[in-house]
């Protein structure tokens, strides 16, 4: 069969191609250890200047995750709060705490306004002492960021790379003229997308294995749901990643040019994909993340990697995805017209 | 190697009343002549002249302006035609990163060649280009000429009833074009009908028919000796010129 030849084909390129292999397998990897260092750390720390600062309260304050440091005067600790050696001081005014806070950093201020709060809380049981409890429904407390667009990054590299290379491939195919070749043969049009699709498939249905078993086995990433049910919105995502890259390539005159997609189609993506939070944004724009395969994607992912559902669950997010994939081949087989008429 | 008399009739082409314009411009201008079955016919011209405008109208993956291409009865294009004409194009159209073994697998299986009786048509082409040596290299590592007699064979590699071959000896030594033309004969004495474009005049002489291409229109067609007796000269170089000039 046509189509076998050409998936065949397409893998000993890639076998030949050890480089290109490696990013596709190794990079991902490595990006996604690297992201899982920076933002599983622990949290932040702050460091907060006393100056003048009654005992008790100290002792209070020793209770939250600071540290702390005692200066003699305001004018020392303002010193240090310039040269950012503490985050913020507090000192005494007419028996009331003011705090001096650094300020440039809206994720300390709010881990040090966090802890006053706290300390003033527990330093005052009043009768609005009432202690909720908490419970989650999803997720837990000890959810780090990572664990929360962890799945996004998985979609995104499903996405960016197999975009990319196939673009890559599909020009070149063009470009060296064995496209041209290729039409003088026997094989049909739809034959030839429907090659690159299974061989490409096939090959990103590896990638993402691989990478599904690093983040949750290596890594530790949140894995609440099922693994066949990532595969397949891996799969889902590749493949329209791949047949909308080929469909641009057309549009491409050479690797370069391809590469110039990247800020078009690609970065808008990831701020619509989740890792920024979509409500808070215009209605206009939101209605932009409609159009972006990665938000459906990434959508899946989360559900099935935090939320643990099943199948029936993402089934309408996959089933967008499968109508971007169908669309973006029909255009792709409506191009290759362009090569030979019939 | 071809088993003679295997085939019936061979095919022909007919090409008739064609123009091709890309945009504004007509690089091709009512173009007629007939390539008889089983003949070896030569399109000679200058670079630009549109040989490689016509080959590919002749090949199924153009289409004329206006006129017709018919190839063994069927007008092109017509993709269940495909499979029975060989094209070679004159670009080479080869994957570097594979081997020739790669690449001859991809298009015979492109072709249906399957088992034992692909693995013996592969090694066939591969001998008649004097390749076989040089099959398991992969093809970025291939001379300018080796690529060149990979793409013959590729060509040749599921026994087309019509072979087009668009500058097949360019960068190719002359005891190897001795061969290949050898094997040209003996394809077309077995009813295969093949069409080349040449810059190379002694070529010329070898092939049954010319075809004189000059600005998009053909200028002359016969037997060598027709052409050459028409214009009261010896040699083809000298007759094109003349038909050149006739041209006024
Ligand atoms: N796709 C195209 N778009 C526009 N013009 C074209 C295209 N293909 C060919 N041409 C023009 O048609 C003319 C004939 O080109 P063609 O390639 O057929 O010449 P040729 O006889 O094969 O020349 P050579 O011997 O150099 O290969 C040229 O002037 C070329 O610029
Ligand atoms: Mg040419």
């Amino acid at each position: 069969m046509r189509v076998c030849a050409l998936v065949v084909r397409i893998w000993r390129q890639f076998l030949h191609d050890k480089r290109t292999l490696m990013l596709m397998l190794v990079a991902p990897i490595l990006i996604l250890t690297l992201v899982s260092l920076v933002f599983n750390g622990n949290t932040y720390k702050p460091k907060i200047g006393t100056v003048d600062v009654p005992a008790m309260v100290t002792q209070r304050l020793a209770q939250e995750d600071v540290s702390l440091v005692s200066y003699s005067s305001t004018n020392s600790a303002l010193e240090a709060l310039k040269t950012q050696t503490i985050d913020a001081y507090i000192s005494w005014q007419d028996g009331r705490p003011a705090v001096v806070l650094e300020g440039s950093d809206p994720s300390k201020n709010k881990a040090i306004l966090l802890d006053l709060q706290q300390m003033a809380e527990a330093s005052s049981p009043g009768p609005t002492g009432i202690q909720p409890k908490i419970t989650y429904l999803y997720g837990s407390a000890k959810m780090s960021s990572f664990d929360n667009f962890g799945p996004v990054l998985i979609g995104f590299f499903a996405f960016f790379f197999v975009f990319l290379v196939a673009g890559i491939s599909f020009l070149k195919e063009r470009t060296t003229g064995t496209l041209q070749r290729l039409v003088a043969t026997p094989i049909r049009r739809w034959e030839i997308v429907a090659g690159y699709v299974a061989g490409f498939g096939l090959f990103t249905t590896i990638q993402a294995i691989l990478i599904a078993w690093f983040c949750v086995d290596i890594l530790g990433m949140m894995m609440n749901g099922r693994l066949i049910n990532l595969l397949l919105i891996t799969l889902l995502l590749s493949i329209t990643a791949l047949t909308l890259g080929t469909f641009l390539s057309s549009f491409a005159n050479s690797e370069f040019q391809m590469m110039q997609f990247i800020p078009l189609v690609i970065v808008p993506q990831v701020f619509f994909s989740g890792l920024f939070n979509i409500d808070t944004m215009a209605v206009w724009l939101r209605w932009l993340s409609k159009i972006m395969p990665l938000y459906y994607g990434a959508d899946a992912m989360r559900n099935v990697m935090i939320r643990g559902k099943g199948f029936t669950d993402i089934v309408m997010d996959l089933a967008v995805l499968l109508a971007f994939s169908l669309v973006f081949m029909v255009l792709n087989v409506l191009t290759l017209r362009k090569y030979r008429h019939v | 190697m071809f088993g003679k008399g295997s085939r019936e009739e061979g095919w022909g082409i007919q090409v008739s009343h064609v123009d091709r314009k890309f945009g504004k411009r007509l690089v091709l201008q009512d173009i007629d002549f007939e390539v008889k079955p089983a003949e070896i016919f030569g399109l000679l011209g200058p670079s630009g002249s549109g040989k490689t405008t016509l080959v590919k109208l002749m090949a199924g993956i153009d289409r004329p302006t206006s006129g017709t291409v018919v190839v063994g009865g069927v007008q092109m294009p017509r993709l269940d035609m495909l499979g029975k004409i060989g094209y070679m194009a004159q670009s080479d159209a080869l994957y570097a990163e594979l081997t020739a073994k790669e690449n001859l697998d991809f298009f015979a299986s492109l072709f249906g060649l399957r088992g034992r009786g692909r693995r013996r048509r592969i090694e066939e082409v591969m001998e008649l280009v004097h390749l076989t040596d040089s099959m398991k290299k992969r093809v970025s590592t291939y001379s300018g000429g080796m690529k060149r007699r990979l793409s013959l064979a590729i060509a040749m590699l599921h026994r087309p009833r019509i072979l087009i071959l668009d500058e097949p000896t360019v960068g190719i030594d002359p005891a190897l074009r001795v061969s290949i033309w050898n094997e040209l004969r003996d394809m077309s004495q077995s009813g295969t009908t093949i069409l080349v474009t040449t810059h190379v005049m002694d070529e010329a002489e070898k092939c049954h028919r010319l075809g004189m291409l000059r600005d998009g229109r053909l200028i002359a067609v016969g037997t060598p000796g027709e052409l050459k007796a028409s214009t009261n000269v010896t040699t083809i170089e000298e007759a094109f010129l003349a038909f050149g000039g006739v041209r006024g």
